[in-house]
């Protein structure tokens, strides 16, 4: 099909929780905004993430962008009229052996040595005083008190909402065919016609390597599908959010009783169809963590399993910055299954990127260019 | 990856049964996995126990219940590895069937699936219809197949549907008959059905004995409650009686306990686990998989026979069992192009004159609006208490579907994994939309389709490799 779609300052692909955020925050900086979204918002990972919004454990230099999102979490209704589900919650991850305690006490000091104080060490009467339904096994555990968790679906339709109310137009169930330069700006190509636009910011998650590739830049991004269980309700007995040292784990009670847990462990996903699989070989491993930190958990009903896909990079941080080829564009895409927390900063950084083309937070780490090989 | 079987049927009702005995005489090696204890589904539920041990029951169940003794008994004689108390909670596309069985979980592998699971009773969301007092007029039967039992007091049936008439007749040769029967097919729903009647002579059997039901009721004078409408079950903690329209008129009648039918809809949560294509049939008004002329549905190696791939009776479903495992013994390699149609041919004959009855039922006994789009206040999903104005209202928030309604409202999240509320949240979203349901389409389901705990998912032995991404 040909014919103009529409004409915006910025064209966003991809309509999951970057996406969302980064339009809603070029909104706010007052350019018009048009999001392409193959699919419907939130469809993939953004609306089936485990919901942890988490300081605890991010890799180094995904702290300052973690640590001034968790800002923006904590009072997240102010920026999108909805509080997303957002709980605070203390984030704990346990050690179950001597060499886990060491491991965390590295961490500790590691974190301390560059200046954060989010997170500390608890001895084992204050991780049971915190989580007295573990197993006697548990040791120790390394935490960040002041983390949280909220609901990924309907955080990442707030961010949408709240963006349309901004004027923001969304185009869903739309599929990008092209992107191509129209003289200073860019003409992107749909399956419902074309869209022009000065800007063009590129959140398609585990799909956004072709349209890195049409720039010239291509990055070893792969598909994931990290897989969740849920459980049926139980009577309340954790209220942090809980994981291993040396295994995956995610684990917490929702306030409506029902456990989630995740971790990481990866099911099987087809980026043609959109569909995943569960790997129920591989998730019994994750059903047996759980169950063996939390003995109460072994008896209770699984009411569903999912895996959402996502993109993730060799070093498992994400790309976020301008494009190395083309001007006017801005990457934040492959955020390796740990994008949720960083969703309401990551936005604000690319409107920064989009509107003067810099931002104070240390991106240089997600530069595209890191994977890039000469010759 | 080596299979433990030619063919895995899943459901041992008149579909499977037939099918696992003609795999069997074709020389596959077929598992037949059933949830229940006992061969024969819900329609010859109990077949085995029930004539020997309780000649009443199997007297006020009446001879097409016998029919299902021939079935088992076929089974039972032939070479196929029965698994009854066999709880499947996965099905995957390489077609391994994972299920639970005497506490444990295990998986097998086929190189073909069957799927014979059945129907299950359309939800009837009328005002009231959560209270305690009320059930589904399938339930009762259940009670009545399995332990001879009828509810005690005054029992209303209502709603629409072969099965409301046959049960309201069982009841009267339980000697139990039923307070009063409800029917809510509106008067000129008759004439719409007349069209239909001269294909339904094809299947005169159908119509002979809907005249017997009648009469039976009639003789035991059973007040019949026809073309009623607004139903609504009343009473607080449990049902006290049940308010209808009936010819412009407010009535009740008093009543302990409620049962409610607006007939059967395919069970479609594996084929839809699975990905399966799915269409509309605006007939039925349902949901069913697309099958082809062998019952095969879009993906490969997996069919359908009996009603999970579109109403058709339980006699319909022994014919289809038959003639969908012509087509999987041909694909498998068993039969020749010519020998699978040649074998095929007295089952599809059979098929088509059984199915001659359906247009005329289907228009008979089109489910009413107000079951298919309830007001407002209605709850559709009992297991996270949704109502029917919570899912319009996500609507005019923006949910353009089935699925983001599910993640906005956590309706069909429950432990019914989407079973009851699933075909009302379709119908609601689409009448939301101006759409229809096929168009906005159904819940993305996910396994397990059975409750299983974390500890058996613990304990669960596949030797797969991990790590598949």
């Amino acid at each position: 099909m040909s014919g103009r779609l529409g004409t915006a300052d910025v064209i966003v692909i991809g309509g999951g929780l970057h996406g969302c955020s980064a339009a809603l925050h070029c909104a706010r900086r007052g350019l018009s905004v048009a999001v392409v979204e193959k699919d419907t918002v939130a469809r993939h990972a953004s609306g089936v993430n485990a919901g942890g919004v988490r300081r605890l454990g991010r890799h180094m230099a995904e702290i300052p962008i973690s640590v001034a999102s968790m800002a923006l979490w904590h009072r997240i209704e102010e920026l999108v009229d909805d509080d997303c589900g957002f709980q605070p919650a203390p984030q704990i991850k346990v050690a179950e052996s001597e060499a886990d305690l060491a491991a965390l006490a590295e961490r500790e000091a590691r974190l301390r040595a560059a200046g954060y104080t989010h997170e500390e060490l608890l001895d084992r009467d204050r991780l049971f005083a915190l989580l007295p339904a573990l197993s006697p096994h548990c040791m120790g555990g390394l935490a960040s008190l002041g983390d949280g968790f909220a609901e990924p679906y309907r955080t990442t339709f707030a961010f949408a909402r709240k963006a349309r109310a901004l004027g923001v137009v969304f185009h869903e169930e739309t599929t990008v065919e092209d992107i191509a330069r129209a003289g200073d700006g860019f003409e992107v190509k749909t399956g419902r016609g074309t869209l022009a636009g000065a800007r063009l910011v590129n959140c398609a998650g585990a799909w956004s390597g072709r349209f890195a590739e049409r720039l010239g830049e291509p990055v070893p991004l792969e598909p994931m599908a990290p897989m969740m269980i849920v459980t049926a309700r139980v009577a309340p007995f954790c209220d942090a959010v809980v994981g291993a040292t040396a295994r995956p784990l995610s684990f917490k009670q929702m306030p409506n009783g029902t456990v989630v847990i995740g971790g990481g462990r990866l099911g099987s996903s087809n980026l043609a169809t959109g569909r995943t699989d569960i790997d129920f070989g591989e998730l019994a491993r994750t059903a047996r963590t759980a169950a063996e930190i939390f003995p109460v958990m072994a008896a209770q009903r699984i009411v569903r399993c999912w895996a959402g896909i996502e993109g993730r990079m060799p070093d498992d941080i994400p790309v976020i910055g301008r494009s190395s080829t083309t001007d006017g564009v801005v990457h934040a895409f492959g955020f390796c299954g740990h994008g949720f927390q960083l969703g309401p900063a990551v936005g604000s950084i690319v409107a920064d990127l989009v509107v003067t083309g810099q931002t104070d937070m240390p991106i240089e780490p997600f530069s595209i260019r890191r994977f890039a090989t000469t010759g | 990856m080596t299979a433990d079987y030619d063919l895995a049927i899943i459901g041992a009702g008149p579909a499977g049964l037939a099918a696992a005995g003609l795999a069997a005489e074709l020389g596959l090696t077929v598992a037949l996995l059933d949830e229940q204890e006992r061969p024969g589904g819900q329609i010859y539920r109990a077949i085995e126990t029930v004539g020997a041990s309780r000649p009443l029951t199997a007297k006020a169940l009446g001879p097409d219940y016998e029919r299902g003794r021939g079935l088992v008994d076929a089974m039972r004689a032939a070479r196929v590895d029965y698994l009854p108390g066999a709880i499947v909670w996965n099905v995957s596309r390489e077609l391994a069937v994972n299920f639970s069985r005497q506490g444990g979980s295990r998986e097998l592998r086929a190189r073909h699936v069957l799927v014979a699971t059945g129907a299950m009773e359309r939800p009837v969301p009328v005002p009231g219809w959560t209270r305690p007092g009320v059930m589904t007029v399938g339930a009762l039967q259940i009670m009545l197949k399995t332990s001879g039992l009828v509810a005690d007091g005054r029992v209303v049936l209502a709603g629409s549907g072969p099965l409301l008439l046959l049960l309201a007749s069982q009841y009267v040769e339980a000697g139990a008959p039923p307070a009063a029967v409800v029917e809510t097919v509106p008067r000129a729903r008759y004439v719409e059905a007349l069209a239909h009647l001269p294909k339904a002579l094809r299947a005169a059997g159908y119509l002979a004995k809907g005249i017997r039901l009648m009469r039976t009721l009639a003789r035991a004078g059973v007040p019949v409650y026809r073309g009623a409408s607004d139903l609504s079950v009343e009473g607080g903690d449990k049902a006290t009686g049940l308010a209808f329209t009936q010819g412009g008129r407010e009535r009740r009648v008093e009543a302990d306990l409620v049962a409610l039918h607006q007939g059967v809809v395919p069970n479609q949560q594996i084929t839809r686990l699975l990905g399966c294509d799915h269409v509309f049939d605006d007939g039925q008004r349902c949901f069913r998989p697309v099958l082809d002329d062998w019952f095969a549905t879009s993906l490969d190696g997996v069919s359908v026979a009996g009603d999970g791939g579109g109403i058709g009776g339980a006699v319909a479903a022994e014919h289809a069992g038959r003639v969908a495992v012509c087509g999987i013994a041909h694909r498998l390699g068993a039969l020749s192009e010519a020998q699978r149609d040649a074998r095929a041919a007295p089952s599809r004959a059979a098929l088509n004159r059984d199915l001659a009855i359906r247009p005329f039922l289907e228009t008979l006994y089109r489910p009413p609006r107000e079951v298919l789009e309830p007001a407002d206040d209605v709850l559709v999903c009992r297991c996270e208490e949704v109502t029917a104005g919570a899912v319009r209202g996500a609507v005019a928030l923006g949910c353009p579907g089935p699925n983001q309604a599910k993640s906005f409202l956590r309706c069909g999240m429950g432990p019914c994994q989407g079973r009851v509320c699933g075909p009302v949240v379709s119908e609601i979203i689409a009448d939301a939309l101006g759409s229809d349901p096929g168009a906005v389409g159904y819940y993305r389901i996910r396994p397990p389709l059975k409750p299983l705990t974390l500890g058996e998912l613990a304990a669960l032995d596949t030797d797969t490799e991990s790590g598949t991404a």
